[in-house]
């Protein structure tokens, strides 16, 4: 990856971080750990993989988004809001009666949400739903979905693990945001799902490792998964939850916890500093 | 007694799915390994390529139509009533119902009529379960023709519908049902003493009890509602206002259901005597559907008997 375009990306990215404590602190709600951990995904997504047109956003052959962890909607909107699909000023609405940006994406009312999620375990249903219907409709769009680890636990992820391997879609890509915790703490304290990457081998899928917050890493995972074929791909990007906020990083507590006034200027402060230290 | 044809709605499913695979290409069916029951598997045999069996996972059924309604396709997604409506309640309200997504549910094998398989595959509260879901609409074909006509309108309505149909063969009651229109309840007998609504396999029943109130001096209206959501207001308006007394008759739970329905839409608007008959706040259990009927009581004569109660409440 070139330089220049790893410094756009870092930028995007802290854009979006910076996004997503405004929407949560103006909301006074909201998931701002396991946003943070997948800003930089969405800013590679949004801006190297996804083929989409914010001018139509329901296009037919485009490709598509299925935000599983739809608690880290922050992310999504704030990603959505930058490529152009709605102003940036409807993020201060997060969460706020008439908001179409509502606590968890809902793909009738926002520009760009391609399906409606929140309650957890079932957007690989869907994105495998969308993969089927490109295979019968011959269109070549590639569909994508990000999942918490924690998400792992719902029985209707491996139902739908298990008909996208006996389907042999190989043109959906799961995204697994391996930040490790969960409301209740520690995923592998909780219910472990280890080894995420031996369970969905022994499923049929192609399984690779990146670095969440490393745009060579994520560049070369998103590479390989997409060169597979006959059989669906997962990214298992190991990831931090609350990364760029160094009092939130890997903090279980600050899952679905606001900031407060404070909180939020030191955190703004620390954000808005990153790229000129160093 | 003259001979009646009869034919299970479930079979009257399968043979609409597969007219429509021919005529659309969008239309696609899933199921749950049950494509021999539900019937779906004579449309799998003709257009396998549309066809996506998701095995034994219904939660994943439904998660799947959504995705392939989101992409402009029309699932209709198959298992039994049971798995449809329970297993699978919080995916079809989540994934489909609150998004408005283009999916059409074909639950087979609902009510106590199953039989002999018992309770764990009795359903009984999928009108209920569905009814509650904002924007569903939820609709008990009656014979061969309407079921056939509900799938076609189904099919061309925009937005989630949920199509209950049955295991047993029951009589076909309609000769033809052209202008069928979802939402649109039928007359199917016209009465003044008092109003019959039924849904499903208690419109033939209800017929029946009809013609024995008749042989009682008693003159009744039956009903075909065979749309629970939305519900005929209009009809059950005009029905309640010149008949002064309903009973409904349902094979479902008496909490929730048509009955449920019918209540709420009356006693805000024009109150009258409403009886229930359907299946008490109980399990069903292992016997031969028309067994069930006679101890769940659900056969005309127990509607009969509601008919009268029904008119002395009315005489108060």
């Amino acid at each position: 990856m070139q330089e220049k375009e790893q410094k756009k990306l870092e930028e995007l990215a802290r854009q979006l971080r910076i996004d997503v404590l405004e929407e949560v602190h103006s909301a006074r709600s909201g998931h701002i750990g396991g946003s943070l951990s997948i800003c930089d995904t969405l800013a590679y997504l949004y801006q190297r993989v996804l083929r989409v047109d914010p001018a139509d956003p329901r296009r037919e052959d485009r490709d598509r988004l299925v935000l599983s962890k739809g608690h880290a909607s922050p992310a999504l909107y704030a990603a959505l809001a930058e490529r152009g699909f709605f102003p940036r000023e409807e993020l201060k609405n997060f969460r706020k009666l008439g908001s179409v940006l509502q606590g968890h994406p809902d793909m009738k009312r926002i520009p760009g949400v391609d399906m409606t999620t929140g309650s957890l375990g079932q957007g690989v249903s869907a994105a495998a739903g969308m993969a089927i219907a490109g295979k019968i409709t011959g269109r070549d769009y590639r569909v994508f979905a990000i999942l918490g680890d924690g998400e792992l636990q719902e029985g209707q992820v491996w139902e739908a693990a298990m008909l996208a391997a006996h389907r042999g879609l190989d043109n959906l890509t799961v995204i697994v945001d391996n930040n490790g915790l969960q409301i209740d703490g520690p995923v592998d304290q909780v219910n472990s799902p280890y080894p995420i990457d031996e369970k969905f081998r022994a499923f049929g899928w192609e399984v690779f490792h990146a670095d969440a917050h490393s745009f060579p890493s994520l560049e070369e995972a998103f590479d390989r998964a997409m060169a597979v074929t006959g059989r669906p791909s997962m990214i298992l990007q190991r990831s931090v939850k609350g990364k760029g906020v160094s009092f939130m990083e890997n903090k279980a507590s600050w899952h679905g916890t606001p900031p407060s006034d404070e909180e939020y200027a030191a955190a703004l402060a620390e954000l808005s500093n990153t790229g000129r230290e160093a | 007694m003259e001979m009646t044809k009869s034919k299970a709605t479930r079979e009257s499913y399968g043979e609409a799915l597969l007219a429509l695979g021919q005529e659309n290409e969008r239309v696609v069916v899933l199921d749950a390994d049950l494509s021999g029951p539900t019937k779906t598997a004579l449309f799998a045999r003709e257009f396998p390529r549309r066809f996506v069996d998701c095995g034994i996972a219904e939660a994943n059924l439904m998660g799947c139509a959504a995705g392939l309604a989101s992409c402009g396709l029309i699932p209709f997604a198959s298992t039994f009533a049971m798995f449809a409506a329970g297993r699978a309640y919080e995916q079809v309200r989540n994934s489909i119902g609150y998004p408005r997504l283009n999916v059409k549910i074909g639950a087979t094998h609902g009510g106590i009529a199953v039989g002999e398989d018992g309770a764990t595959h009795q359903c009984i509260e999928d009108f209920a379960l569905m009814r509650a879901i904002p924007g569903m609409t939820v609709v008990c074909p009656a014979d061969d023709l309407e079921a056939k006509a509900a799938v076609r309108a189904a099919a061309a309505l925009e937005g989630p519908v949920y199509l209950r149909f049955g295991r047993d063969p029951v009589p076909v009651i309609h000769e033809s049902l052209e202008g069928f229109r979802l939402g649109k309840g039928l007359t199917l007998r016209q009465g003044k003493d008092v109003t019959i609504a039924a849904t499903g396999s208690l419109a033939a029943p209800a017929l029946e009890a009809a013609r024995l109130l008749e042989a009682r001096g008693v003159s009744a209206r039956v009903l075909d509602l065979h749309t629970i959501k939305p519900i005929d207001r209009e009809l059950l308006l005009q029905a309640a206002g010149e008949t002064g007394a309903i009973v409904t008759a349902e094979d479902h739970s008496v909490i929730g259901g048509l009955g449920s329905a019918v209540c709420e839409t009356l006693s805000g608007a024009r109150p009258v005597p409403v009886l229930r008959v359907g299946v008490e706040d109980r399990f069903g259990m292992s016997g031969r559907g028309e067994e069930l009927y006679r101890a769940y009581g659900l056969t005309a004569e127990h509607i009969v008997e509601k008919c009268l109660d029904a008119i002395a409440m009315k005489r108060g």
